[in-house]
């Protein structure tokens, strides 16, 4: 049986409770919202892209613990990354949360704090609510205007 | 032993002892799912009203039927073939008893309570519905009490008009009167609502429509499993509910229409079994209930939903009634003394859904916590978004209670939000 502590360590709820870039961000030149039609959970995340770099990014919108603090702590991991950077960090955090790769997998230092939703592995259900925020920066980078779905 | 004489025999063996005075822990011994340990807890099942859980004698009933009667129906001269048809339209003629219907006729056989709306809204629907009619729903509506109608709205140039409901998710009974005039040719409600819990004052809300000719169309999936309903007292025009969420199959629904309107409408699919002959100039299609029941149906899943109406029959649907009320209001009770607990659907008349939101805490979270204590319970907008929104909340955290719940399954509900607030203090 999975310890519930596991699931939600403390970094996960500090964060669900107070999320970081949690507002609506004026300078966006790209956004997304991303829905999971199952649960109701609904994101806009706003993003000021320089070029290829993330200048800024924000996020708003209403979920489970695990959506919001996934949703706040990427805001924090990927300001200043290039979208390529952003591509190779969400597979590495995929992994994570999927179980193939240990949290401690070493390759891609970037990973820090993101390692915390290594206790969702337990939880497949679960794993959409981690990856929901992050199939909404990719949407958005990729200039879709559509809503995504993680159904 | 012939095989007739031989189906006696095994009907009578699998019979059900008789339950005497109302016991739980009688009547759990007859829900072989119910005995399992989930995440290392003694499974607590409150998501009935998704769907509820099988009685032996309903399982069963499908069981032997393959074992026993599998055989094609309304087709063969041989005696399986009889013999299958037979069990088939008995069932037909245990649905119309329990729901008082006129005719065995009026019960037409479907998948769900989905199924039988989409029926309704494409054969009577697009027959009587022009472009500036309307139809009238509720804001209490299941999305398979919304989208039938919207895509025949749309088709149509009709309009989807809503009655609104009150804090405590009553329907405002005023405002659907008002709602009501010569252009609402259909009204669609709910007879008791999924998310909410609320009854409906169903046979009020029936007379008010039929002063205007509209047909009522009533959707009885979370009403059939916790009161009796009499089709000919209520006067409502059509009936459906899903068979799965009365501890029958899944798969089987049950569409009640009065003859006069069936006869008048026209086939909701082509097929076998719909027809009464075929050539390639003309059909001419069957009586009902069979002209709505195109195709080799669910003979298995009819079986098993009349095993599980003689097993709801047997226990009585007043004392089904009464237990559920008591874990209801011990629930209500209890919860209501939580901090930071609001429940949401606090109508005075109420069926056994309790939803509720806590502060701070996702419904999700809430489900996943309690899941580790062995406890199902559903989160989430429940297939009524329009609810959700009506209470500004995206989604909440629901207990179904069904007879076989028990007074310390609450407790453990209650000691499992207690475990959730402590994992999010």
């Amino acid at each position: 049986m999975p310890d519930l502590r596991e699931l939600y360590q403390d970094v996960i709820l500090e964060h669900s409770k107070a999320p970081r870039n949690y507002r609506e961000l004026g300078a966006a030149n790209r956004r997304a919202e991303g829905f999971n039609p199952l649960c109701g959970d609904r994101y806009t995340v706003y993003v000021d892209l320089d070029g290829d770099a993330i200048r800024d990014i924000a996020f708003q919108g209403s979920g489970c613990a695990i959506s919001k603090a996934s949703a706040s702590l990427m805001t924090q991991s990927v300001k200043g990354k290039t979208q390529a950077e952003v591509e190779e960090l969400f597979g590495e955090f995929h992994k994570i949360v999927t179980g193939e790769a240990p949290a401690s997998n070493g390759k891609v230092p970037a990973v820090g704090k993101l390692s915390v939703f290594a206790g969702v592995s337990a939880y497949p259900v679960r794993v959409k609510c981690a990856t929901l925020a992050w199939h909404t920066l990719r949407a958005a980078l990729a200039g879709e205007h559509e809503s995504v779905s993680t159904e | 032993m012939t095989v007739a004489a031989k189906h006696q025999a095994l009907d009578v063996t699998t019979a059900q002892a008789p339950l005497g005075a109302y016991d739980p822990q009688k009547i759990r011994a007859n829900f072989p799912i119910l005995y399992q340990q989930v995440n290392g807890k003694p499974l607590v099942y409150l998501d009935n009203a998704a769907t509820t859980q099988k009685p032996r004698a309903v399982i069963d009933a499908i069981t032997r039927y393959y074992e026993a009667d599998n055989a094609n129906i309304h087709r063969g001269v041989h005696y399986l073939s009889q013999h299958a048809t037979q069990r088939y339209e008995n069932s037909r003629e245990t649905v119309r008893r329990f729901l008082n219907a006129a005719e065995p006729s009026e019960i037409v056989f479907v998948r769900g309570a989905t199924e039988g709306i989409n029926l309704i809204a494409q054969t009577l629907g697009r027959t009587r519905v022009r472009a500036g009619d309307e139809v009238l729903i509720t804001a209490m509506e299941h999305h398979s009490n919304i989208v039938p109608w919207q895509i025949l709205c749309e088709e149509k140039g009709a309009m989807l008009r809503v009655a609104p409901i009150n804090d405590a998710g009553e329907l405002i009974l005023d405002e659907f009167a008002r709602l009501l005039g010569p252009r609402t040719k259909i009204v669609a409600v709910p007879h008791v609502s999924n998310a909410l819990g609320t009854i409906n004052p169903l046979r009020q809300m029936v007379e008010l429509a039929h002063r205007h000719n509209a047909v009522v169309v009533v959707d009885g999936a979370q009403a059939v499993p916790h009161l009796a309903v009499d089709v000919r007292a209520l006067d409502c025009d059509f009936y459906v509910f899903s068979g799965h969420k009365l501890y029958g199959p899944t798969g089987i629904g049950v569409l009640y229409g009065k003859s006069a309107l069936l006869n008048a409408m026209p086939p909701y699919q082509g097929g076998g079994d719909m027809i009464l002959s075929v050539t390639f100039e003309k059909t001419t299609y069957n009586k009902i209930p069979h002209k709505f029941e195109a195709g080799t149906p669910d003979v298995s899943g009819v079986i098993g939903l009349a095993a599980a109406i003689n097993y709801v029959n047997e226990l009585g649907l007043d004392r089904i009634e009464a237990h559920e009320r008591d874990l209801l209001r011990q629930a209500t009770e209890s919860l209501s003394t939580i901090p930071g607990i609001r429940l949401i659907g606090t109508a005075k008349e109420k069926a056994s859904v309790l939803s509720f939101v806590m502060d701070g805490i996702h419904p999700h979270d809430i489900g996943t916590i309690l899941d580790q204590e062995g406890i199902a319970i559903r989160t989430g907008h429940h297939c009524a978004q329009p609810v959700m929104e009506r209470f500004g909340i995206p989604a909440t955290a629901r207990a179904s209670f069904a007879f076989y719940n028990t007074r310390e399954e609450v407790n453990a509900l209650v000691k499992g939000i207690d475990r959730v607030r402590e994992v999010f203090a």
